[in-house]
């Protein structure tokens, strides 16, 4: 089977690119589609609670009552209903591109499962929601869709009479089946509401909210299409003729036209078969190699003084701290649970007793990844460096998730790569830099604003700057480190930024009379903690 | 980027966004029936006769029966199919014994079908038995109705309004 994810993550990254130029650092739509799709839900809201009291149940009233609020009172009712309509519209948008997004970078196997399995039926709901919506109008359209979505319910066979005979003349319908599309236009939008708040209940620190400029930009749009192109009904129904042509609104009805062509049957076999397969995603193959290893965090007590950075910085929840078991002196410890942990090793980047100047034999934190673990990043360290010359060797520390760094060709420049570049604990960089080990120390990671594991970059850049423990100490030479975060397809960008960092460094190390010390370190083991 | 070109370039996202709200809201447009046709539907539901005549009981099989369960008679209630035949100007359209519904086979017999046909001047016949008669028919109706292009004719059965009901 051809990997779809592949041509769609290349797509991505292009418009990604694009949009990064255009946009704000930190604003690219692409990273908060899901926040999008929030702020269309909230738009959708309040135009519809105001559409709501202007509106009339009734076979008649209905249409009369859209009617009124599109055509006398079009500068309010009739904005209401079009920002109604296309905000509408821009939740089933944001969400498609938010699912093949996160489909198309893997982000819904191993613990990411949970999101993605709830994100499924909100599909559903969100399609309900609409096409309940179009079928309140009561117009020619809501009258095909009366007649199409009434045949398709009827194939299930489990209505006693079939639905469609409501629909067959003015005379069999009644308004208490307005009541009840009423009560699935409301209560369907409220349960989704409440399906959405459970797909986020494993993310940690979730945006919900889409930058501001973003938000106002959207909301500008929306209303300038209001004025431009009013939403409006399509003719009464008239149950005594069958409706001609129309115009659908393909965002949620494009599949109803196959009712007719295809079958009942087979739309219901299409829907069915994708929620399926949807829904058994990340159980399918292919899978990533690091998936069928189990690599997750494990904690050493005896190094564990319960200071709950690990915790505050897991990007999944993973990490709870629970009442000391052990009879140390501290309140808490640490604990992971491993259904969620996916790996990332951001817990070791945070604990502070990974730091490298401990003395080798000692070098096991409060918590790392037995296999990314704290001792072995340092004898990547000093393997990798071991070839520099001191003058103007810089290491790369890179995330899996960036530009591949086993592809970086460059002279002088060796590469350490971690799950994520928040996995690296700041003390290794001085340690690297004090220690000799290079004259500079480059930081790679993912695309600002799309890190792969969401805080990596944030965590990082916090750490560097002081303002999140465990923060790089001061007396490390902030000019002699270097960062670039790009997406996996900004190899040469990260090549030119590294170049250009070694090239800055050359006259500063010489000044600076950086000391060959590292061959004196070679046999002396320093304990003392940084 | 220069910061003009920037906001041209976001002025781009937004309006090629607007445009698929916009455009994909209402077009490409969509025939769903053609303007030179009309329908006519045949959709009723009506339980025919049971299979079997009532019977009395026998004293015997009385008092096998729990009290509270004992009647004078019983009744089958599994139902005879409904047959129905449509025809237009003396061309069969539909003939169909309908089965009834439900899972002891008590319900009523159930219809919901459409059928395409030319506007204009049409004699329409829908026959229908509900009985154990096996030639004939119970009910007739027979008219002659000039059908308007993108007419949805409804054919019901109301056995309470003496059989079809034409609308
Ligand atoms: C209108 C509908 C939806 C909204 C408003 C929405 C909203 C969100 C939000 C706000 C996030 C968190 C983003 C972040 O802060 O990193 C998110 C993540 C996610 N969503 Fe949705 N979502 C929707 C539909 C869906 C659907 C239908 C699916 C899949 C079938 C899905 C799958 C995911 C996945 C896999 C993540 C990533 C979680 C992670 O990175 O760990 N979402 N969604
Ligand atoms: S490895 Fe990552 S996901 Fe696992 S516990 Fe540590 S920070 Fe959390
Ligand atoms: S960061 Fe380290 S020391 Fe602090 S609670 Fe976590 S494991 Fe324990």
């Amino acid at each position: 089977m051809i990997d779809l994810r592949r041509p769609l993550r290349w797509c991505f990254l292009h418009l990604e690119r694009w949009l990064d130029a255009v946009f704000p650092a930190g604003w690219n739509p692409l990273h908060q589609l899901g926040a999008l799709g929030f702020f269309y839900y909230w738009v959708v809201a309040v135009s519809g609670i105001y559409v709501y009291v202007l509106f009339d149940t009734g076979t008649t009233e209905a249409y009369e009552s859209v009617e009124f609020m599109t055509v006398e009172q079009w500068y309010l009712g009739g904005v209401m209903r079009s920002l109604h309509r296309y905000a509408s519209d821009g939740m089933v948008l944001m969400m498609v591109v938010h699912v093949l997004r996160e489909f198309s970078l893997g982000r819904y196997r191993g613990p990411r499962w949970f999101t993605w399995f709830t994100g499924v039926p909100v599909l559903w709901l969100v399609m309900i929601a609409g096409i309940s919506g179009y079928w309140l109008v009561w117009d020619q359209l809501a009258q095909y869709i009366a007649l199409e979505t009434a045949d398709w319910l009827d194939w299930l066979g489990i209505f006693g009479e079939p639905i469609a005979r409501n629909f067959n003349t003015a005379s069999a319908l009644d308004d208490r089946f307005f009541t009840l599309l009423i009560f699935i236009h409301i209560v369907v939008p409220l349960l989704l509401l409440l399906v959405l708040w459970i797909h986020l209940q494993r993310v940690s620190r979730p945006q919900i909210n889409p930058k501001r400029g973003l938000a106002v930009g959207t909301l500008a749009m929306l209303l300038a299409l209001s004025f431009w192109k009013p939403a409006v009904s399509q003719g009464p129904a008239d149950l005594a003729a069958v409706p001609g042509e129309l115009g659908l609104d393909w965002f949620y009805l494009g599949f109803y036209p196959l009712m007719e062509r295809l079958s009942d049957a087979a739309v219901w076999g299409f829907a069915v078969a994708l929620t399926l397969l949807l829904a058994a995603l990340p159980w399918l193959p292919p899978m990533r190699k690091a998936e069928a290893t189990a690599n997750t965090a494990v904690v050493d007590l005896g190094n564990c003084n319960g200071c709950q950075r690990c915790a505050d910085d897991c990007p999944y929840n993973a990490i709870a701290m629970v009442p000391r078991s052990d009879g140390m002196a501290f309140d808490l410890e640490a604990r992971v649970d491993s259904d969620l942990c996916t790996s990332c090793g951001i817990c070791m980047g945070a604990c502070p007793t990974a730091t490298p100047f401990r003395r080798r034999s000692e070098l096991i934190p409060g918590i790392e990844l037995p296999q990314a673990s704290a001792r072995a990043l340092r004898e990547d360290l000093e393997a990798a460096t071991s070839g520099l010359d001191g003058e103007s060797g810089v290491v790369v520390f890179g995330c899996a998730h960036g530009p591949k760094l086993e592809r970086l060709d460059l002279p002088n420049v060796a590469s350490v790569a971690l799950p994520c570049i928040a996995a690296l604990p700041p003390s290794y960089i001085d340690y690297a830099l004090s220690r000799g080990f290079a004259a500079g120390v480059f930081l790679a990671g993912c695309h600002e604003g799309d890190c792969y594991h969401r805080f990596g970059v944030a965590w990082m850049e916090e750490r560097l700057a002081g303002e999140r423990d465990p923060a790089l100490r001061r007396r490390v030479p902030r000019e002699r480190i270097g960062q670039a975060w790009l997406a996996e397809d900004g190899l040469s960008d990260l090549a030119s930024a590294i170049e250009d960092f070694q090239a800055g460094l050359a006259p500063q190390a010489a000044s600076a009379g950086a000391e060959p010390v590292r061959k004196r370190l070679e046999e002396e083991e320093v304990g003392s903690h940084a | 980027m220069p910061r003009p070109l920037q906001f041209l370039g976001q002025g781009v996202v937004y309006l090629v966004i607007a445009l698929l709200f916009g455009l994909f809201s209402d077009w490409p447009r969509f025939t769903f029936f053609p303007a030179d046709q009309a329908q006519i539907m045949l959709s009723f539901a009506h339980g025919a006769q049971r299979k079997g005549e009532c019977r009395k009981l026998t004293a015997e099989e009385l008092d096998e029966l729990a009290p509270n369960m004992r009647r004078p008679e019983i009744c089958p209630r599994e139902r005879l199919p409904v047959l129905v035949e449509l025809t237009l100007d003396d061309q069969p359209l539909y003939r169909e014994s309908l089965p009834p519904s439900g899972l002891s086979g008590d319900g009523p017999s159930q219809v919901h079908r459409r059928f395409v046909v030319a506007p204009g001047s049409h004699r329409i016949t829908v026959r229908l038995r509900d009985s154990a008669r096996s030639e004939g028919f119970d009910y007739e109706r027979s008219e002659t109705i000039a059908l308007r292009e993108r007419q949805n004719f409804v054919i019901d059965f109301r056995s309470d309004r003496g059989g079809f009901v034409f609308m």
